[in-house]
């Protein structure tokens, strides 16, 4: 079954002639993803990749039956392909593009507001089923097809966990890359719940870091759950990082208590999930957490 | 990025927010012309350096003419500044700011700042302004009132009254902060700023509102629509190093220990920073060389950290999605071989093109250590600076 991206799916690629765009939907095509044409503007009725190029999102749907798209755009313009992609009523729309500024996430926010379209992203490596496709920039050769889910602010640390769950024979069913911008789509809680209702998925990989207090609420909701529940493994980036400075992510922000990863680990640790101390031994600690 | 607070008021000012009068000088004799030009019974000089704190390290004066105001700008000038937001090696005054006093009757809390856990702008108030913040919101988290926005809804006017009422805010009072407080919420939404922090906001003994200290923060992303934010950019306030990153597009922040890292990704970067700490070591930076690097920029990122002298060895760990090994190895050989590399340097490659990459870097010639995975990176690293100790 896995998630987000199953054998449904149908993608196109925003910016799809942009060297961003081409480069990794080559990488993508390799990986035997359904990727059946790409968006740009002025382009529309040429060829590009061997798939058909089109002027819009809608018509690129309507032509094509696509369901879902990668924005690899740049950042002053990747908001008004976020908002072309929710117009168009695709069912999934993964934003990659990095700097967004915050003010236009907000209005895609508002826009979004009551829309079946589902956005993961932006500032994000993507979606990567191991064996049916991938949207966005995760390697491809790194996965194996399998029964972990992932669900990761952070995309480098997403592809050490990869090669962990690879190696150690696991291999994933989803990864799902939620992206560091203060303002994003799919979180932690959607992730989480999206992996618990998969049959295929038989345990999940949470990967933070300091800042925000999403990785506590996602704590809470592991806490709540009752009669349906799946061992969860975990790793919190940012133990080293001096309080009060700028690490990169927007979100990386130490500010209060609540945002250190010490406080993090241990809401996670009361909550049943097994904590990974470095990001070398995340593949241990889920197979720890699947033995019980 | 951060400006000075007299740049905060000019821009809250173009608004209608209710600033003091004053202006910034360079020099001393500058500052005797704005001095001279205010004639207020009352002025403040104040330091202009990103750090708050300013008042008990000696940078904020209050002085009642303008002989007094030359003097104290005088003294200033020059200064270093140590406050609890500055780090021990302080901050040197380059700028003072001269403005009119204001006969404080009481004095208040407000900020905006973008919520990560709503993804909309939260404004918070209180009426403990002039004092610490955070220390209000540990021990009478009551007096703080918090607004929260919905993302893409911008502050409304019963939003303004509410908070007027909560901060105990009357009559025509209540009416002129109401009006201060949604011109400031179109500062802060009209240049993309991340944060905006009045403390205090000032009711005067005539019942009126102003700002007397301001902190502004702005979204990295905006900046390019932004001109005038950006031309306030002050290179004097970041670290020789950092400057020298942000000219390359690179994510760098000096740090204490003696390990130099070179990873891609913050995520990565970090966790890279817990590892090496993880074996008794200590990063000497965090470096996310993001996005797409060419091998320039590898280059340029690799010489930065190379030429700080706190580097006793080095270790690159990436691995490349949107990167492509073969760019970083090539962009690392370039850089190895103009510095004439003679300190470890512990190399992870994984991820796109990573067989190209590797290539690259066996035949290069080089003493470069290659590693498959980053345990041992980190820990191949910290004996080799350990070892050349």
């Amino acid at each position: 079954m896995a998630v987000l991206i199953t054998r449904e799916s149908k993608i196109i690629c925003q910016g799809f002639t942009g060297a961003q765009g081409t480069f990794h939907s080559e990488k993508a095509i390799e990986a035997k993803t359904n990727m059946v044409g790409g968006v740009t503007p002025d382009k529309g009725g040429t060829e590009h990749l061997g798939l058909p190029v089109f002027n819009t999102v809608a018509e690129a749907k309507e032509a094509t039956g696509a369901n879902a798209s990668g924005i690899f755009v740049p950042p002053p313009f990747a908001a008004d392909a976020i908002l072309e992609a929710v117009e168009a009523e695709l069912e999934l729309v993964v934003c990659i593009t990095d700097g967004i500024p915050t003010r236009d996430m907000q209005r895609v926010k508002r826009e979004m507001n009551g829309s079946k379209t589902r956005l993961v992203g932006p500032n994000c490596p993507g979606v990567f089923t191991p064996g049916i496709g991938k949207i966005g920039i995760i390697p491809a050769y790194i996965g194996l097809e399998g029964k972990i889910g992932i669900v990761s602010r952070s995309g480098t640390l997403s592809y050490e966990t990869l090669v962990q769950t690879t190696r150690t024979g696991l291999g994933q069913t989803t990864v799902i890359g939620i992206g560091g911008d203060p303002v994003n789509g799919t979180n932690y809680l959607d992730s989480l719940e999206l992996f618990l209702d998969d049959p295929e998925t038989e345990g999940i990989i949470m990967i933070g870091e300091i800042g925000g207090t999403a990785e506590i609420e996602a704590a809470d909701f592991i806490k709540s759950w009752k009669s349906v529940k799946k061992p969860v493994a975990a790793f919190i980036a940012g133990a080293a990082a001096p309080p009060g400075r700028r690490m990169g992510h927007a979100g990386a922000i130490v500010s209060s208590g609540a945002e250190t990863a010490d406080a993090k680990k241990e809401a996670l640790k009361n909550a049943g999930v097994e904590v990974a101390e470095t990001i070398v031994t995340i593949g241990e600690a889920m197979i720890n957490a699947l033995k019980g | 990025m951060n400006i000075h607070e007299y740049q905060a008021k000019q821009l809250l000012a173009k608004f209608g927010v209710n600033v003091p009068v004053g202006d910034i000088s360079y020099k001393t004799h500058e500052a005797e012309t704005v001095a001279k030009w205010l004639d207020e019974d009352v002025m403040v000089i104040k330091a202009q350096i990103h750090a708050g704190g300013r008042g008990k390290a000696g940078g904020v004066k209050v002085v009642k003419s303008v002989k007094d105001a030359v003097e104290e700008a005088d003294k200033m000038f020059g200064m270093t500044l140590v406050t609890p937001q500055t780090g021990p090696e302080g901050k040197e005054v380059r700028r003072v700011y001269i403005e009119a006093g204001c006969d404080i009757a009481d004095e208040l809390y407000f900020c905006i700042l973008v919520d990560r856990e709503t993804g909309g702008n939260t404004v918070i108030a209180s009426t403990e302004g002039g004092m610490d913040i955070e220390e209000v919101a540990e021990k009478t988290p009551e007096k703080i009132f918090k607004v929260r926005l919905n993302p893409g809804i911008d502050l409304q006017p019963h939003h303004a009254r509410k908070i007027t009422y909560n901060l105990g805010l009357k009559g025509k009072t209540g009416r002129i902060a109401q009006k201060n407080i949604m011109a400031i919420y179109r500062t802060f939404c009209e240049f993309d700023a991340a944060m905006l922090e009045i403390n205090p906001l000032v009711v005067t003994g005539s019942g009126d509102i102003i700002v007397v200290d301001c902190k502004m923060a702005f979204d990295e992303n905006a900046l390019y629509r932004q001109r005038e934010v950006e031309e306030m950019r002050d290179d004097d306030e970041i670290d020789p190093l950092e400057l020298e990153a942000a000219r390359h597009d690179l994510n760098y922040v000096k740090l204490d220990g003696n390990i130099g890292l070179m990873v891609n990704g913050a995520g990565l970067s970090m966790a890279t920073m817990d590892i090496v700490k993880h074996y008794g070591g200590a990063a000497a930076n965090f470096m996310d060389v993001a996005g797409a690097a060419t091998p320039d920029r590898v280059a340029a990122a690799f010489k930065l950290i190379y030429s700080d002298p706190g580097v006793k060895g080095i270790l690159l760990n990436i691995f490349g999605g949107m990167m492509r090994c073969n760019d970083i190895a090539e962009g690392l050989v370039a850089a190895a071989k103009e510095v004439g590399l003679s300190k470890p340097l512990v190399v992870r490659l994984e991820g796109t093109n990573v067989e190209m990459g590797r290539e690259i870097l066996k035949n290069s010639g080089l003493p470069i250590q290659p590693v498959e995975s980053m345990d041992e990176a980190a820990k191949k690293i910290v004996e080799a600076v350990k070892e050349s100790a």
